[in-house]
């Protein structure tokens, strides 16, 4: 422990009053009632904590309980409606995000904020080129990154372009940045979401790093082994409002985390009942293409929920795509029902009852800048209008009741799909679905990823509703957790080929990894 | 108080807004503009461009571009009149050109949608290609019109208000429905939003595409009829410059370049707007340079304004 972390001497005594005094002294950032109010939503309410120099700090709630936007009142990307931001005593009052830059506030989104045609080392220098008379010193410059990479404990060669490096590296190089502006206050929204464990794990001991150096971190997350595993203290957000605020995380639990951050106790998020099962529905024969070339075959049954597991680049999303018809097959086929749906087009699939929520909810999932009546109608619409004339009355009242039925939270079906959180944008693809007739296979890729864990078991309810009504449903998780929790049977897939098909009697961890894994590749890439 | 005027201003109807104001501000300061004959006028100028602002719009809606249409109208235009005049019925005559031009559209549809070539590039190239066609078939002159029946075309009134805006205001009311209330519209506007994601959710983009296309051909041959029949010739070197004029028109409506956002009732404003400083520099005596100037800076402030909108929609 850093010896910033200690009060001075002649505070610490054994009265409480003087331990909390310090403790109030020692908040380095602190946030201090911050409301923000969105049109219909109240995105923060009087939200107050602190944290002190050298911790990193955990910042958990649910999509949509207020941390993005605390982030961005951080970064001074929007601006408090009521409340100060004060880091080391000064209240910063940033107009822009450049302010709070210069305030020594970086902020590592998910998204990474680097040039991917230039090397590490004109990304860090971006902006501040050590340069005379405009002409770049190269060798000067890439020595002097190399020397503070390496004091930061960053193994990334600086000469390297960003195109080259995996996601894993590309986040060092955004600390690295961070570090090298020298930045007071680093926030890290979800830094593992897209990272291996052996990355992630580099990662952290990285975070240790900077927590030594005396910087003040903090670490927004979804993972609670992470929060666990990283972070001093601790607040929880729910509905933008303080729920839980953990002075050091030493004595709490995952349950209680987990039940302040709903508001409820979840006993159980996978909820897994059993449920009959029917005839075969889905006969997928053969199956390949371009990217899938050993062909690949399964069935699903009416009721069943089929999971597939893998390694991230096993083949899983291919195969659904293939055959929901987003990408195109090279041969093989797909009955539904006993009848051949064809090897058209997702429009024709959509019509012989298969359905696909991919994988990307962003790039082929929302249709962003429209409303979620729209989102929702886009397909089904088709069985409520007259000559292509559409009947509003009726539509308006199709997505209210899928609205209504999958609890989106929303103030209103007209709000644009693009201001909705991950989960209930998930639930409005959903309804999209939902709203179809005739829909016998769902297929869905991912259904939690980046989704907090109320909104999860709701949308695990929704599945088993569905297969109880009859649908066979064919599950992607990379969660291995997710895939035993809550499907009836198992295929694991390695490397394109369907490599174990594993019953729920059977279900065991060990099994499934050992099938997922290829031979020669480590147990530390498990994506 | 400011906050008040910027949030009118900054609102889903701050062009209209704007619009009103000038209106008002120019009703009163410039003489003989809010007469009749002057509203018919201004009424009959954005004739052409209002047109084909409609099928544009759904054209920019679906993220798509279409260039070529100028040419379209020239081309359209010319073969009305040589049919009609090989014919010797205006009706065959006008059947051909609405063919001729849906056959250019659809021939841009086509390779836009199926040949996967970028809708910039692909109508450039048919811009040229129509406007040659244009220019050889008349070998370069005008061709008059045998009949005079055609020119009553844009000459007969109804209710005195000349045939052509009655055209315009119809096609105005048709194509407002078919974006707001058909699946046709309703996909467009998706397909701009995000195109994977509407393919993926079953809109069939491509055939989308080469519709858009093609109507928008059809539409061109509906402007290049009624020029022709103002003009009262073929002119193989009409409407030049006439696609920038009408996408001018559409982005000063709201329409996005990205694609997924517009409205009829903006795209009605931003024609107006564009008509209204035309003949207001024509009854002040604007020599025809300036008015360049003028219209650039103005097309350049309306994307401003628009810029400004949407970044305070994302600010709130």
């Amino acid at each position: 422990m850093p010896a910033a972390l200690f009060p001075p001497f002649w505070r610490v005594s054994d009265t409480g009053y003087a331990l909390e005094e310090a403790g109030f002294m020692s908040a380095y950032l602190e946030f201090s009632g911050i409301s923000k109010s969105y049109p219909g939503v109240k995105a923060l309410s009087d939200v107050s904590f602190g944290v002190r120099k050298g911790a990193v700090h955990g910042l958990m709630g649910e999509n949509g309980a207020g941390k993005s936007t605390l982030i961005r009142i951080l970064s001074g990307d929007a601006a408090a409606d009521e409340g100060t931001v004060r880091i080391d005593g000064e209240t910063q009052n940033y107009q822009s995000t450049r302010d709070a830059f210069d305030a020594g506030v970086v902020v590592i989104h998910q998204e990474l904020q680097l040039v991917p045609g230039l090397t590490v080392a004109e990304n860090l220098c971006l902006g501040r080129f050590p340069a005379t008379g405009g002409v770049i010193g190269f060798s000067a410059m890439y020595e002097d990154v190399r020397r503070k990479l390496q004091l930061a404990g960053i193994s990334v060669d600086p000469t390297r372009k960003v195109a080259e490096l995996s996601i894993g590296e590309r986040q060092m190089v955004e600390i690295a940045k961070a570090v090298m502006l020298d930045a007071r206050v680093i926030a890290l929204d979800e830094p593992t979401s897209s990272l291996s464990s052996r990355e992630s794990e580099i990662l952290f001991t990285l975070i240790d790093r900077l927590r030594e150096d005396g910087r003040v971190i903090l670490y927004i997350s979804h993972r609670l082994d992470e929060v666990f595993r990283l972070c001093d203290s601790l607040t929880v957000l729910r509905d933008g409002r303080l729920a839980a605020h953990h002075e050091t995380i030493e004595g709490v639990t995952r349950e209680q985390i987990v039940s302040e951050m709903v508001g409820r106790e979840i006993s159980d998020i996978w909820g897994w009942r059993a449920r009959p099962v029917g005839a075969v529905e889905l006969e997928v024969d053969g199956v390949h293409g371009e990217k899938l070339p050993v062909p690949a075959s399964f069935e699903a049954r009416k009721g069943e929920i089929l999971g597939f597991f893998g390694l991230i680049g096993a083949g899983r999303s291919e195969l659904l795509r293939m055959i929901s018809g987003a990408d195109p097959r090279a041969g093989g086929h797909v009955r539904v029902g006993g009848v051949d749906i064809g090897s058209g087009q997702p429009a024709e699939a959509i019509r012989k009852g298969v359905v696909l929520c991919s994988e990307d909810r962003k790039f082929d999932g929302i249709i962003q800048g429209r409303s979620l009546e729209e989102n929702i109608l886009i397909s089904s619409r088709r069985h409520l209008t007259r000559f292509g004339v559409l009947d509003l009355r009726q539509e308006g009242q199709v997505a209210e009741t899928f609205l209504k039925k999958l609890r989106v939270r929303t103030p209103s079906r007209r709000q644009d799909i693009i201001n909705l959180s991950g989960g209930n944008q998930q639930k409005v693809i959903l309804c999209r679905w939902l709203s179809e007739k005739g829909v016998r296979v769902l297929l869905v890729d991912e259904p939690t990823r980046g989704i907090d864990v109320g909104a999860k078991s709701e949308i695990y309810d929704i599945l088993y509703q569905l297969a109880e009504e009859g649908m066979a449903i064919v599950v992607i998780s990379s969660e291995l957790p997710e895939v035993m929790g809550i499907c009836d049977r198992i295929l694991v897939m390695c490397e394109g080929r369907i490599s174990a098909e594993i019953k729920r009697a059977d279900f065991n961890e060990q099994s499934i990894l050992a099938a997922a894994l290829p031979d020669e590749a480590s147990a530390a890439s498990v994506g | 108080m400011t906050t008040s005027i910027k949030k009118l201003i900054l609102g889903d109807q701050g062009l209209l807004v704007i619009f009103i104001l000038a209106f008002a501000l120019v009703s009163l300061t410039v003489p003989n503009f809010l007469t009749e004959r002057n509203m018919l006028g201004l009424l009959q100028s954005v004739v052409t461009v209002g047109v084909i602002a409609c099928t544009m719009m759904f054209c920019l809606a679906a993220r798509d571009f279409d260039l070529s249409v100028g040419s379209n109208v020239a081309f359209c235009g010319m073969v009305a009149v040589m049919a009609s005049n090989a014919t010797g019925s205006i009706f065959l005559g006008i059947l051909t050109a609405l063919a001729a031009g849906a056959l250019v559209g659809l021939f841009n549809g086509v390779v836009i949608a199926k040949f996967r070539i970028n809708a910039l590039i692909t109508t450039l190239a048919t811009m040229q290609i129509v406007r040659g066609l244009a220019l050889i078939s008349s070998d370069g002159r005008a061709v008059g019109i045998d009949d005079p029946m055609f020119y009553q075309l844009a000459l007969s009134k109804f209710l005195g208000v000349p045939t052509p805006i009655w055209v315009l205001a119809a096609l105005f009311v048709i194509f407002g429905f078919v974006l707001n209330r058909t699946v046709f519209g309703k996909n467009t506007l998706a397909m701009g939003g995000n195109p994977e994601a509407s393919r993926l959710a079953g809109v069939n983009v491509d055939w989308m595409r080469i519709w858009i296309f093609t109507l928008q051909g059809f539409i061109c041959a509906v402007a290049g009829i009624l020029l022709a029949s103002r003009i009262t010739s073929g002119q193989p070197n009409a409407a030049t410059g006439l696609e920038l004029s009408v996408i001018s028109a559409c982005v000063l409506g709201g329409v996005s370049l990205a694609g997924g956002r517009a409205t009829m009732t903006g795209v009605i404003v931003g024609v107006m707007i564009m008509g209204i400083a035309e003949n207001v520099m024509n009854l002040l005596n604007i020599q025809a340079f300036y008015q360049y100037v003028v219209r650039g800076f103005i097309l350049l402030l309306a994307v401003l304004l628009d810029n400004m909108r949407s970044s305070a929609i994302g600010r709130r």
